[in-house]
């Protein structure tokens, strides 16, 4: 007896504490990953192999939740953010999102990086029912809400990126003869879908050239595009490429109004090499405020980020979007996590992550908000056009919409 | 991660390596072998099925290339291709031809086999390291190919194609990933056998004697080039029959899946498990798949070199690999009771 009394003395208090707490936990609710204290986050990110360089998203996002833990959590709970390598390998990718799953047990797989790889894993996240929840890429079939409900991406996607371009070319160039450029794949063809879509038979196209990304040169399509007489370049190419071109236009002294697709839109992987007096007056379009844009030199929200990256993330490039880009989407997830409350079922963060209204992040252009609805998974939509300087992107004009969502 | 199953796994592995050993008793082995492998399932979590899964997958491509190179002496740095055209066959057959899963193994070997063969006769003028460099041009080549536009009204492009998985037959009380689990294990026992016989038959013979001393064998009558090639046909086979296990175990093939990273995998496998051991390539198979992971755990910003340090930590402490080594310990140790 006198040994058991101290066995029993826990369980009593337990029940007691069961007994108090029982009206307050009825209205808390919570999926696997979720409890009273922590809130666990799968992520999955190339941090080694060909694309490592976009490790420095998930180190970012790490760097945020760090942050958010440190100031108390989220509605009292800590992030447990884990992070897996793929090596930017699908079948890697699938390991690593059942190891998230089934043996880490998240509540849900956040940012995972790559078409393929997100691709890889839809149907397996779909079929468990665990949120997959803003994706980082830009492909439009992730928006999918009628096969793939469990599935959502974040940055606006490549149909709408491209009938922000139509609307800017319809507003600015009604007149105009337009030439295409593009890489002959899902991503190209994307790109191609929402111009064409948008544009209708108002503008004429007057040529449409593909090339294949294992192509050595595009050379010769820009000598076709300038034959051809059309005076807008639609260039929907990957960095390599997108230097070579618009190195070619300006040898060849073709000066087209030229809308150059935002996956190539660096100044230092693509312009810098095409040599940045040939890149001069470059268009492209942005959602989100550039760091070595002067503009944002004295805004709130941009001293708010260098603050961030100077206290939790010192060693992280501060020129670079890409850690503008994971401190948006990691404070998108905070803001879904902290309107799901006390229900942190996986259900629940589904309903919230659809039910976007307007909200406005400090580091977004000003006027670019997130929208989603239950039937809406595109949280990003807007952009602004930004034209090349010689030294910088410059954004300027109106935000223009590109909706190819369900309507919410 | 909670790494317990692994050491499990790898205790059950070296338990059935002491038996294999014992002379005569090779039958008992193999019972006692399956006994293990059909426990397993039961015992852990779905994800280390799928991880065992994947284990006997790449077991299954390095008993290829082991067929290849360590009884027939020729190298190669290319089956990251023929895994990629099993995997492709299985997955299109599956996708656009409705075939049923278990019939895309034998087309995906057929396929591979005839491929390989013929890969093999030119490649047959290449020896030694440009034999390497030839395939290697395979192994690169192959994702570009995937990805053309002829092919991608089938292969789906950079994209890939999406499979579902196969449920478990005849009413089997086996959830989806462990009826995968023994429907990998039965193919690749059958595999095991066969290579096993392969290796101690007359064919196999000739093959080891091409690889110790081509001019001999040939002077003794054996048709080195046909060999060559039917090898090089036979270890495509393997490899592509391994390929399709995965793409179904993985549900997804995709180019950027079988980039000639995947050859480098399969031939740090062969060399870990012992060049020349067909029980070795069971070790290699563990070791691609699960080294990675542990070195990651360790450092993530230096999982690579984590992974370098422990490969050449193996290297040095166990030149003739994993099998080789383990195969070594226990003679010793029965020798030393005896």
């Amino acid at each position: 007896m006198t040994r058991s009394a101290p066995r029993l003395l826990p369980l009593a208090m337990l029940g007691l504490v069961v007994a108090w707490a029982g009206p307050a936990l009825a209205q808390k609710k919570y999926d696997t990953g979720a409890s009273d204290t922590e809130i666990k986050i799968g992520h999955i990110g190339p941090y080694s192999g060909p694309a490592s360089a976009y490790g420095t998203i998930g180190k970012t996002i790490a760097a945020y939740f760090n942050k958010v833990n440190a100031e108390g959590g989220i509605n009292g709970r800590k992030i447990n953010f884990i992070t897996y390598d793929d090596g930017y390998s699908p079948p890697k990718t699938v390991e690593q999102a059942r190891k998230l799953v089934e043996s880490d047990e998240v509540l849900l797989i956040f940012n995972s990086l790559g078409t393929a790889h997100n691709a890889s894993i839809a149907r397996y996240m779909n079929s468990k029912k665990v949120p997959q929840l803003f994706v980082a890429t830009g492909a439009t079939r992730f928006g999918d809400a009628a096969n793939f409900p469990w599935t959502m991406g974040w940055q606006p996607n490549y149909q709408s990126e491209g009938r922000v371009y139509a609307k800017y070319v319809l507003q600015n160039h009604p007149n105009g003869k337009i030439g295409i450029l593009y890489q002959n794949d899902d991503y190209g063809k994307d790109y191609l879908k929402g111009l064409k879509d948008a544009i209708g038979d108002k503008i004429k196209i007057v040529a449409e050239l593909p090339y294949e990304a294992t192509d050595p040169t595009i050379d010769s399509q820009i000598v076709s595009l300038r034959a051809s007489g059309a005076d807008i370049f639609f260039n929907v190419t990957t960095p390599k490429f997108a230097a070579q071109a618009i190195r070619k236009a300006a040898e060849i002294g073709w000066k087209p109004v030229h809308l150059l697709n935002s996956v190539s839109a660096s100044i230092g992987s693509v312009l810098k090499p095409a040599g940045l007096e040939n890149a001069k007056g470059v268009l492209t379009t942005s959602y989100l405020k550039d760091p070595t844009d002067p503009t944002w030199k004295d805004d709130p929200a941009a001293k708010a980020w260098a603050e961030f990256m100077q206290k939790y993330y010192p060693d992280g490039d501060r020129t670079s979007a890409f850690t503008v880009y994971g401190y948006l989407v990691a404070q998108t997830l905070e803001y879904v996590l902290k309107q799901c409350g006390n229900e942190l079922t996986r259900e629940n963060v589904m309903k919230h992550a659809t039910n976007l209204k307007n909200v406005e992040l400090g580091m977004l252009l000003p006027g670019i908000k997130l929208n989603t609805g239950p039937k809406d998974y595109f949280p990003l939509e807007q952009l602004q056009m930004a034209r090349f300087n010689g030294e910088n992107f410059e954004v300027f004009g109106p935000i223009l919409a590109g909706d190819i969502g369900g309507g919410s | 991660m909670n790494t317990r199953p692994f050491w499990i796994s790898l205790v059950a592995a070296v338990g059935a390596a002491v038996v294999m050993v014992l002379p005569r008793r090779r039958l008992a082995a193999l019972i006692l072998v399956i006994a293990a492998a059909s426990i397993l399932p039961f015992t852990v979590k779905n994800f280390f099925v799928f991880q065992m899964t994947l284990v006997m997958v790449y077991t299954v491509a390095i008993l290829g290339l082991n067929i290849l190179t360590g009884f027939n002496g020729q190298f190669s740095l290319g089956h990251s291709a023929f895994y990629a055209v099993g995997a492709y066959t299985a997955a299109v057959l599956m996708e656009h031809g409705g075939v049923a899963y278990y019939w895309t193994l034998p087309v995906a070997g057929i396929v591979c086999f005839a491929s390989g063969f013929l890969f093999g006769l030119p490649a047959l003028r290449l020896e030694g390291i440009y034999l390497a460099l030839a395939t290697f041009a395979l192994a690169t080549a192959t994702p570009q190919i995937l990805k053309s536009t002829p092919l991608e009204h089938w292969t789906g492009g950079v994209q890939g194609i999406i499979l579902n998985k196969p449920d478990a037959p005849f009413g089997l009380p086996l959830n989806p990933d462990q009826w995968l689990y023994f429907f990998t294990l039965a193919v690749a026992l059958l595999m095991f056998i066969g290579a096993y016989n392969l290796v101690n038959s007359r064919s196999g013979r000739a093959m080891m004697a091409i690889r110790d001393n081509p001019i001999a064998a040939r002077s003794m009558g054996i048709p080195v080039e046909l060999y060559k090639s039917l090898t090089f046909g036979l270890s495509a086979l393997y490899t592509g029959v391994a390929g399709a296990l995965g793409a179904l175990a993985i549900q997804f093939v995709a180019p950027d899946s079988f980039t000639f990273l995947l050859s480098i995998a399969l031939f740090v496998g062969l060399v870990v498990g012992g060049v020349g051991s067909i029980a070795g390539t069971f070790f290699g198979g563990l070791f691609i798949l699960f080294v990675p992971n542990i070195a990651e755990q360790v450092s993530k910003g230096l999982a690579g070199a984590v992974f370098g340090i422990i490969l050449i930590l193996v290297i040095y402490l166990m030149p003739s690999g994993l099998g080789g080594t383990i195969r070594l310990w226990l003679y010793r140790l029965l020798q030393g009771t005896r």
